[in-house]
């Protein structure tokens, strides 16, 4: 086990052990060598560096460390700043998971129920990925969890760039208790008053988030931008809300030979319901 | 905390005449003695079996079955015996005694030979110098299957091949009480399913085996019936008795037979095998496979009644899902046809009940069994009849349940207290909480949680009411008994009784029952192990009555030693003598000394059982006096549902219980909460799933259990004390049944509360939606 100082420092001592495994908060890493599927021969941890546990200001974005804490995402100051990704921070987990699990993790464990993602999915956020010899090179959030490009060995998730919208946001979450627990489907919404825009992503519900963009375009057009952005009809509210579930669940395709179309399962159908009311709530409350 | 402190300022004492009003005291019963490991347990110190140490010690893996049916073709254990660091592999060939074992019936093999009936059986186990050798070497056994197409629908039992040499029917009891052609006025029907709660012991099996010098073996774990374990495994071993010891350690939760035989006997094989200790912690995952789950049902029901609300007959079948091996689905099934029409009076009844096997994960004794499934079952048909007849569902409880005296349908009198109307009128006159529409929103906890989506605009409140009961002590001609010894030396008393502490309270209640009678406020329990005198299981409320009274007849026998004595001195009887505070004083305060002076020196010892009255079994029509007690209880429960995503919160459980009598007020509290949230996650959260017989997601993720913020504070309104005369105190155990009673309790609130059937438990969100368009 090393324990890097900055960032580059970490970088280097992955380059000089391939072997080694980075470790963040080790929610997701200590839970798979705890249960015997992951045996890293080295471990170079993350949590001295000083550079990427907090965030700073950077031309109308806010740059985020990785080794940001969900409990830190969580506090008023940030809640201030990213109100969607602080909300999704305080849903992640209890208080233990909250404290140790970091930004970073969440990103590179890509999880389909990680709580922070649908969020940066909507923020359009990007990576800053540290490379050898301290190179750096920026990549949509969204490029990453989709596979589009991918980490080499070697890199490490540095920071995430996230514009600050000055604008209401929410994180919605559905899970089966009351208590922590897993996302069975989550929805993040953010309104971009600068570009006229509603972006909207829908988590948990199938391996990346989901990003509804006909529906967000359409919404978008109806909300009064130069006023208070107030007085949309219940009606399209609701409808937004079925236009983003029935996106992210599609009916299943016709089947080729003209007979009756297979319906969705049940267990669909309220996973879609579940979805549309989310997206209804999320809205309704960003525009209250 | 709302509710009342300790559980004591509501109750209704209702004490026998005669009996003399007791000072405040800080110790002997009726006080909340706090228990004597508590500090241990809190600060992270209590010795449990996962912690255990021997030097020189090696470690076990097992490998189990990934498969939920299937042919064992072969096992080649050549690779993993050869890798460094191995030092046993064994199989079903190294067992040297009985092949099968069974705490009812000997159908489970200790290996899987030729065939392997469920998903993580036993197949082999390793004995290694490191665990990740052992758990490597495990899965370098080579094992050829031949998958078969699972059974796992119970219904298709009846016609499947035979999953079994024994067949697929466990147990079949076709109950026949009264006249079958009666017809009521009304008649509701259900189909109603119950899913598969796991226990969820939040320390998972451990356990550490070491071999004795005569060739026996020490099994170490946290045994719930350290005897019957130790017979299984002398059994297995090709052992006497009394060459095999099982040593209880620290039990990390239970709630019901703990442990699962299938690692405790590979442990003592691997022991016997290599010579040396060996030591074995189940993993999460492994846990969830092994040990026994409480049995999923489907239950259909057809409830006659006049047109006064008044129950006419009753008719169910009852399908129990006992997994591959027997176990105890013989009791599971006797308990739910007995109750399977609940505390309600009902002249005729026909109720048939069968236990098959299938190749789903295994079922076995888990607190409330039987009784918990029916409960949600009938008190659905309660709630149907009030609809059809439009009536107050609280109204028509209120004009069936049953009184001492009330027949059940098994043809057994109801002879001890049976106070279920009053319980009914306590949760039913209790205030309900107020509904939070006054309140700045963030101060009211919405369904899903203080971060999640709940709208307020969407919530609907439902209040719902339920009553259980459930059986005490093992049924149908179990000999239920109990020895207990207890020892004097000193200003300090011994009790050693092979009672397990589970949680339940047993060390504590003990320590009371000798200070009352001894006056002794130094009472210590000794540590468990099978050369004491046997105690039976820590399930079905045992030790609080047959334990608890054998530990109070050898401390009485102990009074009478050490006053005998001085009473001959000064001429009068012992009953004359009074001891308290570690003195003994006369009626007339002419005698006052203490009780180190008057044992000068001596140790007192006395040994004692308690054996209580005798049942018999159920017979070809599920007639007979089965059981030995009952206890009742009433629970209502106010859910908020977000009708749009079904989420739903619990907001208050009121319950008021029959208990017979308060012995540790603190405690008895404590049973009651724990019941409770049991009885929660049963209802909304609690259910190890499976597909096609494979279980998924067997961790604490996957399978969610209630957490603080799901279980709100538990307002115990009454605990009526009605000494049941024929148990030792007069009290009942109060465990299991607030499990019984709540799931069903929830059921109904969140059938008020959306107008949907729920019929099935856990209440899937999709159950909660109420579709308004």
């Amino acid at each position: 086990m090393t324990l890097p100082g900055t960032l580059d420092e970490a970088v280097a001592a992955l380059a000089a052990m391939p072997a080694a495994v980075p470790v963040a908060g080790g929610t997701d890493l200590m839970a798979a060598v705890n249960s015997g599927l992951l045996r890293p021969a080295a471990l170079v941890g993350l949590g001295r560096i000083s550079e990427i546990r907090g965030w700073r200001y950077l031309d109308g974005h806010a740059l985020l460390g990785a080794g940001l804490t969900h409990a830190r995402m969580g506090r008023p100051d940030f809640a201030a700043l990213i109100p969607a990704l602080a909300a999704a921070a305080r849903a992640a987990g209890p208080p233990q998971i909250r404290n140790a699990g970091t930004l970073g993790g969440n990103i590179v464990t890509a999880a389909p129920t990680g709580d922070a993602l649908p969020v940066l999915a909507a923020l359009e956020a990007t990576v800053i990925i540290a490379g050898p010899e301290g190179s750096r090179r920026e990549i949509p959030v969204s490029h990453l969890l989709a596979g589009v490009d991918l980490l080499n060995p070697g890199e490490l998730v540095g920071f995430v760039r996230v514009p600050l919208l000055h604008a209401p946001q929410t994180f919605l979450k559905a899970t089966g208790r009351t208590g922590p627990g897993r996302a069975t489907a989550s929805v993040a919404l953010v309104l971009d008053p600068a570009r006229r825009g509603v972006r909207c992503a829908v988590g948990a519900v199938a391996p990346m988030p989901l990003r509804p963009l006909e529906a967000e375009r359409w919404v978008a057009s109806l909300i009064d931008w130069d006023g208070d952005r107030g007085g949309l009809d219940p009606q399209v509210t609701a409808a937004f809300g079925e236009y983003v579930a029935a996106a992210c669940i599609p009916d299943p395709l016709p089947p080729q030979d003209g007979s009756e179309p297979i319906p969705l399962p049940p267990a669909a159908i309220h996973l879609r319901r579940t979805v549309a009311a989310l997206a209804r709530r999320a809205l309704g409350r960003a525009l209250a | 905390m709302t509710g009342i402190a300790d559980g004591v300022g509501a109750v209704t004492a209702t004490p026998a005449a005669g009996t003399p009003v007791q000072p405040p005291s800080t110790m002997g019963l009726g006080v909340s003695l706090p228990p004597a490991d508590s500090a241990a347990k809190t600060s992270g110190t209590f010795p449990y079996a996962a912690d255990l140490w021997a030097e020189g010690l090696l470690w076990a893996a097992v490998l189990r079955s990934p498969h939920p049916h299937a042919r064992i073709v072969s096992i080649d254990t050549t690779q993993a015996t050869e890798m460094p660091g191995v030092r046993a592999v064994v199989t079903h060939d190294d067992v040297p005694g009985d092949a099968s074992h069974g705490r009812r019936v000997a159908d489970r093999p200790v290996f899987a030979k030729d065939l392997v009936r469920h998903h993580g059986e036993p197949i082999a186990a390793v004995a290694a110098d490191h665990p990740d050798t052992a758990r490597l070497a495990a899965a370098a056994i080579a094992v050829e299957y031949e998958v078969l197409e699972p059974v796992t629908d119970p219904e298709q039992a009846f016609s499947a091949e035979p999953l079994h040499p024994d067949g697929n029917l466990v147990r079949h009891i076709p109950l026949s009480f009264g006249d079958p052609d009666v017809v009521g006025e009304v008649i509701v029907e259900g189909l109603y399913r119950i899913g598969r709660q796991d226990p969820a012991p939040i320390g998972a099996e451990a356990g550490l085996a070491v071999p004795r010098p005569d060739g026996g073996v020490e099994i170490y774990t946290a045994s719930t019936d350290p005897h019957a374990d130790r017979d299984l495994a002398a059994a297995c071993f090709g052992l006497e008795p009394e060459r095999v010891k099982v040593v209880v350690t620290g039990v990390p939760g239970a709630m019901g037979e703990r442990e699962d035989p299938g690692m405790q006997l590979p442990l003592g094989l691997l022991a016997l095998r290599t010579g040396h200790p060996v030591k074995l912690a189940a993993t999460r995952e492994e846990s969830f496979l092994g040990h026994a789950h409480r049995h999923p049902t489907l239950l259909r029901y057809r409830h006659h009644a006049d047109s006064q609300g008044r129950l006419v007959k009753v008719e169910a079948q009852i399908l129990l899902d006992a997994g591959a091996y027997a176990d105890s689905s013989a009791d599971t099934l006797a308990a739910a046809v007995s109750f399977a029409c609940g505390p309600y009076v009902v002249p005729h009844a026909f109720i048939e009940g069968w236990a098959v096997r299938t190749n789903n994960p295994p079922s076995g004794h888990v607190r409330g069994e039987g009784a918990m499934q029916v409960c949600a079952a009938y008190e659905g048909q309660m709630d149907k009849l009030a609809a059809k007849l439009g009536l107050d569902p609280v109204e028509i409880r209120m004009r069936n349940v049953v009184a001492t005296g009330d027949l059940l349908p098994t043809g057994q009198t109801v002879t001890c207290p049976a106070p279920v109307a009053e319980l009914l009128q306590a949760v039913r006159d209790a205030p309900l909480p107020v509904l939070p529409k006054d309140d700045p929103e963030e101060e009211w906890l919405l369904p899903g949680g203080l971060e999640g989506a709940g709208d307020p605009v969407a919530v609907r409140r439902g209040v719902g009411y339920a009553l259980g009961m459930v059986h005490m002590l093992g049924a149908e001609g179990a000999d239920e008994v109990s020895t207990a010894t207890v020892k004097v030396t000193g200003p300090v008393a011994t009790v050693i009784c092979a009672a397990v502490e589970t949680g339940q309270g047993f060390t504590t209640l003990a320590r009371q029952i000798v200070q009352d009678v001894l006056g002794i406020e130094e009472v210590h329990v000794a540590p468990i192990d099978t050369d004491q005198p046997p105690a039976g299981p820590a399930s079905r409320g045992r030790h609080t009555w047959v334990s608890g009274g054998a530990v109070e007849r050898a401390a009485k026998m102990v009074r009478t030693q050490l006053l005998q004595p001085l009473a001959h001195t000064f001429g009068m009887s012992t009953e004359l003598l009074a001891i308290a505070d570690g003195k003994i004083t006369s009626y007339d305060g002419v005698l006052s000394t203490t009780v180190e002076e008057a044992l000068e020196g001596k140790e007192l010892w006395a040994t004692a059982q308690c054996r209580p009255h005798p049942t018999e079994p159920l017979d070809e029509t599920g007639q007979g006096d089965a059981f030995v007690g009952l206890a009742y209880c009433a629970v209502r429960t106010v859910v908020d549902v977000d009708i749009e995503i079904g989420a739903v919160r619990v907001v208050d459980v009121t319950v008021a219980q029959d208990v017979g009598r308060i012995l540790n007020p603190r405690q008895l509290r404590a049973r009651i909460e724990a019941g409770v949230a049991q009885g929660i996650g049963a209802a909304l959260t609690e259910n190890l799933r499976t597909s096609r017989g494979v279980v998924r997601h067997p961790d604490l993720t996957g399978y969610a259990l209630p957490t603080a913020l799901d279980v709100p504070d538990v307002r115990i309104v009454k605990l009526i004390e009605e000494r049941d005369v024929v148990a030792p105190f007069g009290a009942k155990p109060a465990s299991a049944v607030p499990v019984v009673t709540t799931p069903a309790a929830v059921a109904a609130a969140v059938r008020a509360a959306t107008g949907r059937p729920v019929n099935r438990l856990p209440i899937r969100p999709q159950a909660a939606v109420v579709n308004r368009g």
